[in-house]
């Protein structure tokens, strides 16, 4: 993935900061539950969504199992439709496809409207560097760029922002890039929103090239769909004259009917909308109609890596709804970024880790970053079973064992760091399969009680920094039962 | 019935006052309780940590000591999913690697026999006035996996709002995690701790003198964040709730 993330500290480093940056948490707070509340009226509005659920999982788990084949299908389809069809193995491959395509039409500027593929494989900057600009058009998305920031969430990358600080950055920015921000702008939203409008629109109206990304690509026909609120996807899909879409590999859905499903549950478990104020859907080139050129790129990037693991695989389901980093109470405190990758809250700690690998220091310590409380297994509209997922990548990280790395078939080492939480964790095993020998360590616990520490040393110190220890009691239950025959000697 | 108590090992050590309140309790309704004394541990620490090869031989063991008995009832959410939601997971996972079905069937036979406490009393027991009484305001959170794993639903309120004397007042955000987590209250301590004053505070505008939960692993979070931020509240297992009686009235 890009760039940007390279050597970022472990996730609890990262944390740190964001827990104890009251105006960070304060924005992200309100966000996020006012977002999850009306996502869950939205949710009980359709009397099935147990079923759209079971669908959508379903769809997309037979989708995944015959890959190969709906990707050769996809290929057939948008070429027979006037489209171009390349294959990306890599964000490296996938940059340098776009970057060529780009510079084939002769523009050096490019309109993109918002796409995680893109933030993937950091293709702005991969363009940056070959002196082709290329302009966010989506209002969060914008704000970012405009703010030299990096984005913290999926469906509102400016989630960690509030509307001064927006006023801010567009009164110092917007001059820089294009259309300046209208004299004495407030921070009202309708100000805010007019703004943007007319900067943006200078930079459609221009444009010769678009990038986008896609929601879904439809194998039967070749079509793909961007849904989104703010219009201006639909103004780069269809005013520039080249359009080059760069999009997973997973995110195939067979046919239309198939489509059905996940455009009654993404809006409703993301926006907390009924439908998508826009859905756009793009098969190949029409005559004098749209793009004249249009590129698909297909990104694998990770992906078939992650396909070959059992229980991983199943994160590939995900349709980048959002809702389980609203719910999350991990997210909501540490905020986006301390999750190292485009992809934050709990579908980034297992998607980042199975993408990139766990090598990394950041990587890591991502399946670590859940207290396991479920809430995003509860709400995700395609069922992935996150808290399985972190435990199995635990397991990885911990344990080591095979996994697959550009379609090898490699042993990792269990990570570093862990020999001493190996030790306790094999210690306790040993203790909890001799009942005599946990016996007499509870009852040298009992009978030490009065010297214990009130702040613990190693690992346990993090607990007394913040919490009190409870005291140890002077008889575990096991020997008062004994003593008792519990409680039928009298002694309760 | 022959019912056994598992205690699980965090009660054992740290919370013999809930065991001893289960047997009263349970005693009381005429269940013959037994403690079979070489129980130990269900292995969820080991297995959320990703310690699943070392977690195994607890499951083992936990089947060996507990597969006999009719019903095994346990004080605690969490263990109780263990055994129901991730044993047989286990044995799927074992057989996964081609190691056969072994494990599976070692375990299949506690998997269904297991009950969390307030489950026990509700739908085998068939009971929610369990004659208790306990003059105090109480609020109750809801622990994640009694809330999501187990799916216990109204079963603790219930119980709850059937003691004479007490006073049931709603935590805002019940259901939101306390941030224990087993490890990750060491893992990611920051995000835990702030996890843990923010269920604290909620917990604290309710006005309640205690607050009550199902499980003592998320209590000793909660309880020692209280005692950390000098809250006056106290946190009690509901065990001791539904154990305490006019004559024998809990503190
Ligand atoms: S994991 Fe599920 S809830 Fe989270 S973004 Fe993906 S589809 Fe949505």
């Amino acid at each position: 993935m890009s760039g940007t993330y390279l050597g970022m500290p472990a996730f609890p480093e990262a944390a740190r900061e964001a827990v104890a940056d009251t105006t960070l948490r304060g924005n992200l707070r309100h966000a996020t539950h006012t977002i999850r509340a009306k996502r869950a009226k939205a949710v009980t509005e359709v009397s099935d969504w147990a079923e759209l659920r079971e669908a959508g999982k379903r769809i997309k788990d037979h989708t995944l199992r015959h890959l190969d084949r709906y990707l050769v299908q996809v290929e057939e389809t948008v070429t027979a439709a006037g489209g171009i069809v390349h294959w990306a193995a890599d964000a490296g491959e996938a940059n340098e496809i776009v970057t060529r395509l780009v510079k084939m039409t002769g523009e050096t500027e490019v309109v993109k409207v918002k796409s995680m593929a893109t933030q993937e494989i950091g293709l702005n900057e991969a363009l940056e560097a070959e002196g082709i600009h290329a302009y966010e058009t989506d209002l969060a998305e914008l704000i970012v760029q405009l703010g030299k920031d990096r984005p913290s969430h999926i469906l509102v990358p400016a989630i960690h922002r509030n509307r001064g600080e927006i006023r801010d950055i567009f009164a110092r920015e917007m001059s820089e890039w294009g259309r300046p921000a209208p004299e004495g702008l407030t921070d009202t939203p309708a100000e805010l929103a007019e703004a943007a409008r007319l900067h943006l629109r200078e930079k459609f109206l221009r444009a010769k090239v678009g990038i986008s990304g896609a929601n879904f690509m439809v194998a039967e026909t070749g079509t793909l769909v961007v849904v989104e609120s703010e219009g201006n996807g639909r103004m780069c899909l269809t005013l520039p004259d080249t359009l080059i879409s760069v999009v997973g590999i997973e995110k195939i859905v067979p046919t239309w009917q198939d489509l059905e499903v996940f455009l009654q549950t993404l809006p409703r478990s993301s926006t907390a909308e009924r439908m998508n104020p826009y859905t756009s859907t793009w098969t190949g080139t029409t005559d004098e109609d749209g793009p004249q050129n249009f590129h698909l790129v297909l990104l694998d990037n990770g992906r078939t890596d992650t396909l070959a693991d059992e229980v991983g695989r199943q994160a590939l389901r995900c349709i980048r709804c959002s809702a389980c980093l609203n719910v999350c109470p991990v997210y909501e405190r540490a905020g986006g970024h301390a999750y190292g990758s485009v992809y934050p809250g709990p579908i980034g700690a297992i998607l980042s880790p199975q993408l990139r690998g766990t090598g990394s220091e950041i990587d890591a310590s991502l399946p670590y970053a859940s207290s396991l409380c479920g809430a995003c297994y509860d709400v995700c509209p395609v069922a992935i079973d996150i808290p399985e997922v972190l435990v199995h990548l635990r397991e990885r990280v911990v344990q080591g064992g095979e996994v697959t790395r550009e379609g090898n078939k490699v042993v990792l080492r269990p990570a570093k760091g862990h020999a001493a939480e190996r030790a306790a964790m094999r210690a306790a095993r040993w203790a909890f399969t001799h009942p005599g020998a946990l016996r007499t360590g509870q009852r040298a616990a009992s009978r030490s009680r009065r010297f214990h520490p009130r702040t613990l040393p190693g690992p346990g110190r993090a607990w007394s920094e913040t919490r009190d220890l409870p005291p140890v009691p002077t008889e575990p239950f096991r020997d008062w039962w004994q003593r008792t025959r519990g409680g039928k000697d009298g002694d309760r | 019935m022959r019912v056994a108590l598992f205690l699980t090992c965090v009660n054992d050590t740290l919370y013999p006052d809930t065991g001893r309140a289960v047997v009263k309790l349970l005693t009381r309704l005429g269940v013959d309780v037994d403690f079979p004394m070489a129980q130990t541990c269900c292995g969820q620490a080991h297995y959320n940590t990703g310690y699943r090869h070392e977690a195994e031989p607890l499951a083992r063991h936990f089947s060996d000591v507990f597969g006999e008995y009719e019903a095994i009832v346990t004080p605690s959410g969490s263990c109780g999913a263990m055994v129901r939601e991730l044993y047989p997971r286990m044995g799927e996972r074992a057989r996964a690697e081609g190691r056969g079905d072994t494990l599976a069937a070692t375990l299949a036979p506690v998997v269904p026999k297991t009950y969390e406490l307030t489950e026990f009393l509700v739908d085998v027991l068939g009971v929610t006035d369990v004659g208790a009484y306990y003059p105090h305001t109480v609020t109750y959170h809801p622990t994640c996996h009694g809330l999501r794993g187990l799916g216990l639903g109204e079963r603790p309120r219930r119980l709850l709002q059937a003691v004479r004397g007490l006073e049931l007042v709603e935590l805002p955000g019940a259901d939101e995690c306390c941030g224990f987590g087993g490890t990750f209250a060491l893992k990611n301590s920051d995000v835990s701790a702030a996890m843990g004053a923010d269920k604290v505070r909620n917990a604290e505008s309710t006005g309640a003198e205690v607050l009550c939960a199902a499980d003592n692993s998320c209590l000793m979070h909660i309880g020692g964040t209280m005692a950390r931020l000098r809250t006056g509240m106290r946190p009690v297992h509901i065990a001791e709730i539904l154990a305490s009686t006019e004559e024998e009235p809990a503190p």
